[in-house]
C-alpha cells in the first residue's frame, strides 16, 4: 500500500518536472517576435506567442496559461513601450522565473533597439492612452525587424553557447534575404509613395514612413478610444478638405467603422494582417509584407 | 575637443596662481586632488552634452518624428530615452496611481445582523446617501534586483489612513518559488485577491461579509508571510501556503507569540482554444481565534456582544471562466464566475460578554455555515458591462449549547440578487449602476440602489486574471 502511494507522487513528480528539452524556450508577447525567433533559431528553440495577431496585445489579461509558460521560458521577447502593461508585469512577478526578469539576458525590448515615433512631449490621458516610450506598432517596419533581429541573434547565442555559431550563422541568412525582400518590397510599393490615407488606430505610423504614406486622420479620436459616430463624421468632414485614397485597419480592429467610413466616403476600406497571422497569406514574415503590400496596392489599383 | 583641453589647461593654470607660497605640501596635493575631480566633473558633463548633442541629431533624420519632443521642451519624463532602458511600469519610479471612488447608496435603514451567523459585524451597505468611498494610493517598483515591492494605502472618506497592503516579494528565488511578506490579502477563494476598485459588483458577496468577516467594500488580510510555487507544466498549476498574525476575523488580532491563522490554496488553469479561459480554487484558512468578538440580536431583541473562542476553518472553491472572441476581449467579452464558501467552527461562545441583556454565559458551540455566489458579466460593447449575481448562505449544522436558550438559531436561509450596468467610458474610468433585492432574515427584505463611479488616475496598472 505505502509503496504504491509512493510510486505514485514519484509518478505525478516525473510528470510535472517535464524532462529538460534539448531546444530553448522562447516566449514572445506578439507573434511577429515568435516568427523572428523561429527564423533565427530554427528547431533550437521552440516559441510560443502570448497573443495572435487577432488580438489586441494592450488589451489581453495576465491569463494563468501564460503564467505557466513565462515559468518555463529561457528568453522573454516583447514590443515593450507600455504595450503589455497591463499584463506582462503580472506574469513576471508570478513566473519564479528569474532567468526572463528585466536586466537579465533572458529578456528582451524590441522597442528599444528602434528609433521610435510619436514620442509625447506632455503625458496627459486626456491625450488617450498614449505610451510615454513612443509608438509601439514598431514591426510594421520591416527595417525594424532587422534591427531586432541583430539584438535576438545575440541574445539567442548568449543564451545557448554551445549553438552560438549556428545562431549566428542562421541571422546571416536571414539578414541576406531580408535586406534583398526589403529592396523588393521598397520597388514594389514605389506607386503607393504619397498617397494619402486613413488609419483606424495609430497603428502603422511606421510602415507609413518607411513607404512614404501620409496618414491624414484616424478613426479613433484619441488612441485607445473606439471610433465613435460624432468623431466618423469629422473625419468625413476633414476627408472633403483633404481627400484619402484608403481607410487602413489591422486584422483585430473592429470592421464594422471602416466599413462605415469607406460606404460614405466611397473609398475602399483595406484590412492589413498587421502581424504574423492576420490574414491567411502572412505565414511568417516575409508573407507577411508580401501580403501587406499587395492588399495595399490592390485597394489603391481599385480607388 | 580642443574647448576640452582648453578648459583643462585653464583649470591648471588657476591653482598655480592662487597657491600661497608658504603652502605645505600636502596642501597642494589637496589642491591637486581638486583639480582633478573637478576636471573630471567637467568632462563627465561634456560628454553628456556630446551625447545630446548627437542623440537630437539622429532624431532629426527621422523625418516622421515631427510630433517627437523638440530639444528645449523639457518633457515630464525626462530623456525621451530612446536607450536602453527597459519599460518599467512607468517612467517615475515607483509607480504611483491613486483611485477615485464614490458612491450614492438608497437603501432601507435597520441593523443587518444574520441571526445564527456570527460575523464581525453587519451586513452592508455602511452608509446612505452620497459618500466616498475609499481613495486608495497605490505605490510599487523594484526594490532592488531581488525583490518587488507594493504599497496600497486606503485614505477612508472619514479621515483615518489604512495599510490594505504593503508588502515585498521574491524576484530572485527561481525554480517557480514566490515568497511575499508584510501585509496582504489573504489567499482565500478568488474574489479576495482582488482589490474592491476592480470587482464587478460595489460590494463583496454576503458569504464573504458573514463567513469571512470581511466589510462590505474590503478584503480579507493579513499581516504574515506566504509562499508559492508555480508548477513547471503546460497547464498553470500553482501551490501555495502563508503564516500570519490572524488580523482579521474569522481569527482576532491579539498580542502573542507564534501564529494566528494560516492558509493552503491550490489553484489550476489554463486556455481552451483561442476565446476560453478558466482558473479553479481550492482554499483553506485556519485560525485559533480567543475571545473574538461578534454582535448579535438576542431573543429579547437586544443587541449583545458574543465572544468565541476555539478553532475556526474555512474551505473555499472558486472557479473563473472567461470568453472573448478569439481571445480578443476588447469588444465583447463574457465572465462567469462562482465561489463556495464553508466555515466549519467549535469551542466556547461566551454570550453577552459586556452584561448588555441577561448577563454573560458561557457554553459549548459548533456550526457548520456555507455560502456561496455565481455571478455573470457580460461586455456587449466596448464601453459597455451587464452583470448579474445570487448569493445564498445555509446553516448546515449550529448548536448553541445552552446559549440557544438567549441567541436565535439560523433557520433561515439569506439570499440576495444583483443586478449591474457599467459604462466604461476608458480604460481607466468606470460609472456604476447596481441595484439588489434581499431577504436576510425571516421577515425582512430590502432594495438597495447603488450609484458609484471609480477612477484611476496615475501609471497604467496591471490586473490579475
Amino acid at each position: 500500500m505505502k509503496r504504491s502511494v509512493v510510486s505514485l507522487i514519484a509518478f505525478a513528480i516525473a510528470l510535472l518536472a517535464e524532462p529538460a528539452l534539448a531546444a530553448m524556450k522562447v516566449f514572445a508577447c506578439e507573434p511577429e517576435w515568435a516568427a523572428l525567433a523561429e527564423a533565427l533559431g530554427g528547431d533550437r528553440i521552440e516559441a510560443y506567442t502570448a497573443t495572435t495577431a487577432l488580438q489586441n496585445p494592450h488589451r489581453i489579461q495576465a491569463r494563468p496559461s501564460l503564467i505557466a509558460k513565462v515559468r518555463s521560458a529561457d528568453l522573454l521577447i516583447c514590443t515593450g513601450a507600455e504595450l503589455e502593461v497591463g499584463w506582462l508585469p503580472i506574469l513576471l512577478r508570478q513566473s519564479g522565473n528569474t532567468g526572463i526578469q528585466p536586466y537579465t539576458p533572458g529578456y528582451l525590448e524590441a522597442a528599444l533597439l528602434v528609433p521610435r515615433l510619436e514620442m509625447p512631449t506632455v503625458l496627459d490621458r486626456a491625450a488617450g492612452d498614449v505610451h510615454p516610450q513612443g509608438n509601439p506598432h514598431i514591426q510594421t517596419d520591416p527595417r525594424n525587424i532587422a534591427r531586432v533581429a541583430v539584438a535576438l541573434a545575440e541574445r539567442l547565442a548568449q543564451l545557448d553557447p554551445d549553438h552560438a555559431a549556428e545562431y549566428r550563422a542562421r541571422h546571416q541568412d536571414f539578414s541576406a534575404r531580408w535586406q534583398a525582400a526589403i529592396a523588393r518590397w521598397e520597388k514594389q510599393a514605389a506607386p503607393l509613395k504619397g498617397i494619402t490615407v486613413v488609419a483606424q488606430h495609430k497603428y502603422w505610423v511606421y510602415l507609413f514612413q518607411w513607404l512614404g504614406l501620409r496618414e491624414v486622420a484616424t478613426l479613433e479620436s484619441k488612441p485607445g478610444i473606439e471610433p465613435s459616430v460624432s468623431h466618423l463624421e469629422t473625419v468625413l468632414t476633414t476627408l472633403q478638405k483633404d481627400p484619402a485614397k484608403l481607410i487602413i485597419r489591422t486584422a483585430y480592429n473592429d470592421a464594422r467603422p471602416s466599413e462605415y467610413l469607406a460606404e460614405k466616403a466611397k473609398i475602399p476600406a483595406v484590412m492589413l494582417p498587421g502581424t504574423v497571422g492576420g490574414t491567411e497569406q502572412a505565414r511568417d514574415l516575409f508573407s507577411l509584407f508580401d501580403d501587406t503590400i499587395h492588399r495595399l496596392l490592390a485597394a489603391a489599383a481599385s480607388s | 575637443m580642443y574647448k576640452r583641453t582648453f578648459l583643462a589647461l585653464g583649470l591648471a593654470s588657476l591653482p598655480g596662481v592662487v597657491q600661497p607660497a608658504t603652502a605645505g605640501q600636502s596642501e597642494l596635493e589637496q589642491t591637486r586632488t581638486e583639480m582633478r575631480e573637478m576636471r573630471q566633473a567637467y568632462e563627465t558633463r561634456i560628454e553628456a552634452l556630446e551625447n545630446r548633442i548627437e542623440e537630437l541629431e539622429a532624431r532629426q533624420e527621422t523625418p516622421a518624428a515631427e510630433t517627437a519632443a523638440p530639444a528645449e521642451t523639457p518633457a515630464p519624463t525626462a530623456e525621451p530615452a530612446q536607450g536602453t532602458a527597459p519599460t518599467a511600469a512607468n517612467a517615475f519610479n515607483p509607480a504611483i496611481s491613486q483611485i477615485l471612488e464614490g458612491t450614492y447608496t438608497h437603501a432601507p435603514d435597520g441593523t443587518r445582523l444574520l441571526p445564527g451567523f456570527f460575523s464581525a459585524g453587519e451586513i452592508g451597505p455602511e452608509k446612505r446617501g452620497f459618500s466616498l468611498a475609499e481613495s486608495e494610493l497605490a505605490l510599487s517598483a523594484s526594490i532592488d534586483p531581488y525583490l518587488y515591492g507594493t504599497a496600497a494605502i486606503a485614505l477612508e472618506p472619514g479621515g483615518e489612513v489604512a495599510v490594505e497592503e504593503a508588502y515585498f516579494q521574491t524576484l530572485g528565488l527561481g525554480h517557480g518559488f514566490t515568497v511575499k511578506g508584510g501585509r496582504f490579502f489573504t489567499a482565500i477563494g478568488y474574489l479576495n485577491e482582488i482589490h474592491q476598485h476592480a470587482w464587478d459588483f460595489f460590494d463583496a458577496p454576503i458569504a464573504y461579509q458573514a463567513l469571512l468577516g470581511t466589510e462590505a467594500a474590503g478584503n480579507h488580510g493579513e499581516d504574515g508571510v506566504q509562499l508559492r510555487w508555480v508548477a513547471p507544466t503546460d497547464t498553470f498549476l500553482e501551490l501555495g501556503a502563508e503564516l500570519g498574525r490572524g488580523k482579521d476575523f474569522t481569527s482576532n488580532d491579539r498580542n502573542k507569540n507564534g501564529i494566528g491563522a494560516a492558509g493552503l490554496f491550490a489553484h489550476v488553469g489554463g486556455d481552451i482554444g483561442a476565446s476560453h479561459s478558466y482558473r479553479a480554487g481550492l482554499s483553506w484558512l485556519g485560525a485559533w481565534p480567543k475571545d473574538r468578538g461578534s454582535a448579535a440580536v438576542d431573543l429579547d431583541n437586544v443587541e449583545v456582544l458574543n465572544l468565541f473562542e476555539g478553532d475556526s476553518y474555512v474551505y473555499a472553491a472558486d472557479f473563473v471562466w472567461k470568453w472573448a472572441p478569439n481571445g480578443d476581449p476588447s469588444y465583447r467579452n463574457f465572465k462567469l464566475q462562482g465561489e463556495l464558501l464553508w466555515r466549519d467552527e467549535h469551542g466556547m461562545l461566551t454570550y453577552d460578554a459586556e452584561g448588555a441583556s441577561g448577563g454573560a454565559n458561557r457554553s459549548g458551540y459548533s456550526s457548520d455555515q456555507l455560502g456561496g455566489y455565481l455571478q455573470a458579466v457580460y461586455q456587449f460593447q466596448p464601453r459597455w458591462r451587464a452583470g448579474l449575481r445570487g448569493e445564498w448562505l445555509h446553516s448546515a449544522h449550529l448548536d448553541l449549547g445552552d446559549n440557544a436558550e438567549t441567541l436565535p438559531d439560523a433557520d433561515h436561509d439569506p439570499s440576495k440578487y444583483s443586478v449591474m450596468l457599467d459604462y466604461n467610458p476608458s480604460e481607466f474610468s468606470r460609472f456604476r449602476w447596481q441595484f439588489a433585492y434581499q431577504e436576510l432574515t425571516d421577515n425582512e427584505s430590502d432594495q438597495q440602489v447603488i450609484l458609484q463611479y471609480v477612477h484611476s488616475l496615475g501609471s497604467h496598472g496591471a490586473h490579475q486574471f
